[in-house]
């Protein structure tokens, strides 16, 4: 029987001290972390991070329903990591620490670069130009950039009879993505929500103190 | 060599020639106690081998259209279904009549039906295009987009396949090795009830879009208690067939066995808890789920592969292993570090930087073990390549062997800064992973499998040429596999690490080795298709009856002679180990 007790003993040991130092520690040193005061770029004052709210925190889940975090990772690295390249092709103006992430639920770091980094997408598209652009990538990506991987969600949209005038929001495609004469194709909720969350996307809102290098 | 001449569990005095008598008498009550043991063993580990079997063909499936989508976007499923369905209707009147031909051998029916299978979508193919026009409406559907088919692959993987394959080995290595017969079988068969509910209801509800993009945990919230109850069941079952065990000497596969049982309900009941149910803060998140996922693979997937590599290796050549102790310390030092490593997965992340230390440090003490198991397995081959032509289960598990030597010191290297700079982010972690979960768990499985079932079944493998195809075809797909996303992952890490790079030029860099990818993925999957061909066909009682192993080829008695004259191994250690 000693054995039995080596062995238990032995493999609840190793084991729970990767637990506590892996999960249990990080635990105690981060569940606590809060958000702080800082300015923007435009020089408001406001609290940050804040949670997502409303159409955007519905399009997050759109986001994560159909696995865009399989492809677009969520996260800058330091300046002086892989040559500082994350900063220099323009993801973010700073790396993104803890505190960006603590209303994040469930948080969406990713592992592949299959697409560019989408932490601050929302910097580059920015304002009404940024969601039409939007659009029409999730609806024809090869359409705004040829070549492209990325597959199109043309799912999240309608193709739908023009009655009358044609809808404000139908989407403005050409060639061989433009629907035949007479039809039109419209946003659906789920659409309008996930380019909601890309135009708020942005980890890199205030420049925080420990992110400072 | 040293002293130690255990054979899985069986501790022989080291015997003269004269014993030899006493010997055999010795090993044909073995024999008959193995049997007795097998016997009680086969419902439970052929009914969780059967849903890993069936799991395993729909995650290659998902893979394959995974793989394809990354190279061919507006690539629609559909049409594969059409063309499965389509032909499988055509060639089946064609099949039934080849299968009741007497005087056609079963290898030349099971050819002649491929090649009617293979002609009937070929048929259709041309019909379809150029008759009768069929067009799927555009754009496929929310199921089949290239997120949810991606999440649904690596669940399958992951839960359906690798998990179910392993739990079918531990039922039948731990019985044996503890020379109890298996109780509570029928506690067990409810357990793999539970677990194929869970997986189905998962991928059901990943497709429909509830999947939670958190990597190795995708299952929508409401399949986790299923799997948790199904854990709970095999590990309770685990400890009380350990506590009852006859035999004294604990082999080292049943501690690889024991610790995997023990650490996987933990795990993943921690996982679920803090990642789903009731998430942590931010990367507390991240921090849990790559612990999770990192040791799923580690303290769950390689113990069992590890661990089955010790019985079959020295099973199968009829010699003990290298070195009992190296053995113990290849099983605590891989309990001990890799448990730590989890956090290499986010080098550069953020997280603490002492985390990331921490698991590096922990990624290069894995040295350690990899060479501890690594010389144990291949010293022990050391001299008996040559049975790698008869034996199929030997040919998988050491090609799995080697394998896990390589990935591991690949991994260790991967979890360098310097390295991790490069490759993280890119097709080079999923060559690695290929590496790692196929390479090595896979073909392992394979090779147990291959040993296991005619044990249980009473039933030879139908065909030695099948297994041959099946051999070929999943060890060159997955040197396809490896090979072009390493190199392409390599190149797109650099490219991308140089701003200047255009980032739409590093993706069509890409293109060529994700095809290369795509063919080696249709051949990894045409391999299982073989695979469950000689599961099914054995299952249903077709091929010989079990007189002796299947043989790629049989030995000559000068081939069986010479072997024994270059083995240290007494001749009654060879009869004694080589059933
Ligand atoms: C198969 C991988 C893949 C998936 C899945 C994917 N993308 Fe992409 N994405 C790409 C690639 C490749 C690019 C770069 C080429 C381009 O702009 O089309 C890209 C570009 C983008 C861009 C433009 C980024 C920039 O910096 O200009 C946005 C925004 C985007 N994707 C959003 C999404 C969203 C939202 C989803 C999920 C609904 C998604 N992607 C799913 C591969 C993918
Ligand atoms: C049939 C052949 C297979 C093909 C074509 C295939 C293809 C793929 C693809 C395309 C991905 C997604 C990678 C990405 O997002 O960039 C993937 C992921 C993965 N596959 Fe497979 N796969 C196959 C079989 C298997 C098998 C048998 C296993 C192992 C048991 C496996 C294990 C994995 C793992 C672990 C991942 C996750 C990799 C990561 O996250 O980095 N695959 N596979
Ligand atoms: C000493 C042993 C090993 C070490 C140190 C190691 C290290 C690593 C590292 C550093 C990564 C992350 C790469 C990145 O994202 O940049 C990784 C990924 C991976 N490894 Fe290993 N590895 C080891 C052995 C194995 C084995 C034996 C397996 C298979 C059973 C395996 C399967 C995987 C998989 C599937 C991934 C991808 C995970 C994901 O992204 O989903 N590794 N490994």
């Amino acid at each position: 029987m000693d054995r039995t007790v080596t062995l238990l003993l032995g493999i609840t040991l190793t084991f729970a001290s990767s637990w506590l130092g892996l999960v249990f520690a990080p635990y105690v040193q981060m569940n606590n972390v809060q958000p702080i005061k800082g300015t923007t770029d435009d020089g408001v004052e406001e609290m940050y991070p804040r949670p997502l709210e409303g159409e955007a925190a519905y399009g997050r889940e759109v986001y994560i329903a159909n696995g865009c975090m399989y492809c677009h990772s969520q996260q800058i690295r330091s300046e002086h990591f892989g040559n500082g390249a994350d900063i220099k092709r323009n993801w973010g103006v700073r790396r993104t620490v803890q505190r960006d992430y603590i209303y994040e639920k469930p948080i969406l770091l990713g592992t592949m670069r299959t697409g560019p980094d989408l932490a601050n997408v929302a910097r580059r598209w920015s304002g009404q130009g940024g969601k039409d652009w939007n659009h029409l990538h999730l609806y024809a990506p090869r359409m705004m950039m040829p070549g492209s991987l990325m597959p199109s969600f043309a799912f999240l949209y309608e193709k739908r009879r023009i009655t009358g005038e044609p809808s404000a929001d139908a989407l403005k495609l050409q060639g061989e993505w433009a629907p035949e004469p007479g039809y039109e194709i419209v946003p659906t909720p789920q659409a309008k929500a996930l380019v909601e969350y890309l135009s708020v996307l942005d980890h890199n809102r205030i420049m925080l103190p420990e992110a400072q290098e | 060599m040293a002293a130690s001449t255990v054979v899985n569990g069986l501790t022989s005095p080291n015997v003269s020639n004269a014993d030899a008598g006493a010997l055999a008498e010795e090993q044909c009550r073995a024999a008959k106690e193995r049997a007795a043991i097998d016997s009680a063993s086969r419902l439970p580990a052929l009914a969780w081998l059967a849903g890993a079997t069936f799991w395993l063909l729909w995650a290659s499936f998902f893979g394959l259209v995974t793989s394809i989508k990354m190279h061919i976007p507006w690539f629609d499923v559909r049409v594969i279904m059409e063309l499965g369905i389509i032909s499988t209707l055509l060639s089946v009147p064609l099949m039934v009549l080849i299968a009741r031909s007497k005087n056609l051998s079963l290898d030349a029916k099971i050819g002649f039906c491929t090649f009617a299978f293979v002609a009937a979508a070929a048929l259709w193919l041309v019909l379809r295009t150029w008759v009768f026009d069929i067009r799927w409406s555009e754009h496929g559907g929310a199921w089949q987009t290239f997120g949810r088919t991606r999440m649904t692959h690596l669940s399958l993987i992951g839960y359906g396949w690798g998990t179910q394959a392993g739990i079918a080995g531990i039922l039948w290595l731990v019985p044996r090795l503890s020379r109890t017969p298996l109780i509570y079988p029928n506690a067990l068969i409810a357990a793999a009830a539970i677990w194929n509910v869970g997986i189905f209801a998962g991928v059901i509800g990943i497709l429909a879009g509830l999947g939670t993009s958190v990597e190795w945990l995708d299952f929508p919230p409401f399949v986790p208690p299923f799997l948790i109850v199904s854990l709970a069941i095999v590990a309770a079952w685990g400890i009380v067939t350990f506590t009852r065990r006859q035999e004294s000497h604990v082999y080292v596969t049943l501690w690889y066995c024991f610790g995997a049982m023990f650490w996987m309900p933990w795990l993943y009941t921690v996982a679920v808890i803090i990642n789903i149910y009731s998430p942590a803060t931010g990367v507390v998140q991240s921090a849990c789920n790559w612990w999770f996922a990192h040791n799923v693979l580690g303290l769950w997937l390689t113990p069992i592969g590890v661990g089955a590599a010790y019985y079959i290796i020295p099973k199968v050549i009829g010699r003990p292993v290298y070195s009992y102790y190296l053995s113990i310390i290849g099983f605590w030092s891989l309990a001990l570090f890799y448990s730590w490593a989890g956090m290499h997965h986010l080098i550069g992340g953020p997280i603490p930087p002492w985390m990331v230390s921490a698991s590096t440090v922990g990624s290069m003490m894995m040295f350690i073990p990899v060479i501890a198991v690594g010389v144990n397995h291949h010293m022990t081959m050391l001299g008996h390549m040559g049975q790698l032509r008869y034996s199929p289960s030997l040919r998988f598990v050491v090609f799995g062997a080697i394998t896990y030597t390589a990935v591991s010191a690949q991994g260790a290297i991967e979890a360098l800064r310097e390295f991790s700079e490069v490759a993280h982010f890119t097709n080079y972690t999923v060559g690695h992973a290929h590496l790692g979960a196929y390479g090595f768990f896979t073909m392992i499985m394979f090779g147990v499998f291959y040993y296991m079932v005619p044990r249980l079944t009473g039933q030879e493998w139908a065909s030695s040429r099948l297994i041959r195809l099946h051999f070929w075809l999943c060890s060159v797909g997955i040197v396809i596999y490896f090979t072009s996303l390493s190199i392409s992952g390599w190149f797109e890490g650099r490219q991308m690490n140089n701003p200047d790079y255009p980032f739409i030029q590093k993706m069509s860099n890409e293109l060529p080795w994700l095809i290369c990818r795509s063919i080696g993925g249709a051949m990894m999957s045409l391999g299982h298709v073989a695979w469950a061909i000689l599961f099914v066909l054995n299952i249903c009682g077709v091929g010989s009856r079990r007189e002796g192993p299947t043989f790629f080829r049989e030995k000559t008695s000068a081939e069986v002679e010479a072997e024994l004259n270059g083995s240290t191994a007494t001749p009654a250690e060879v009869a004694l180990a080589s059933r």
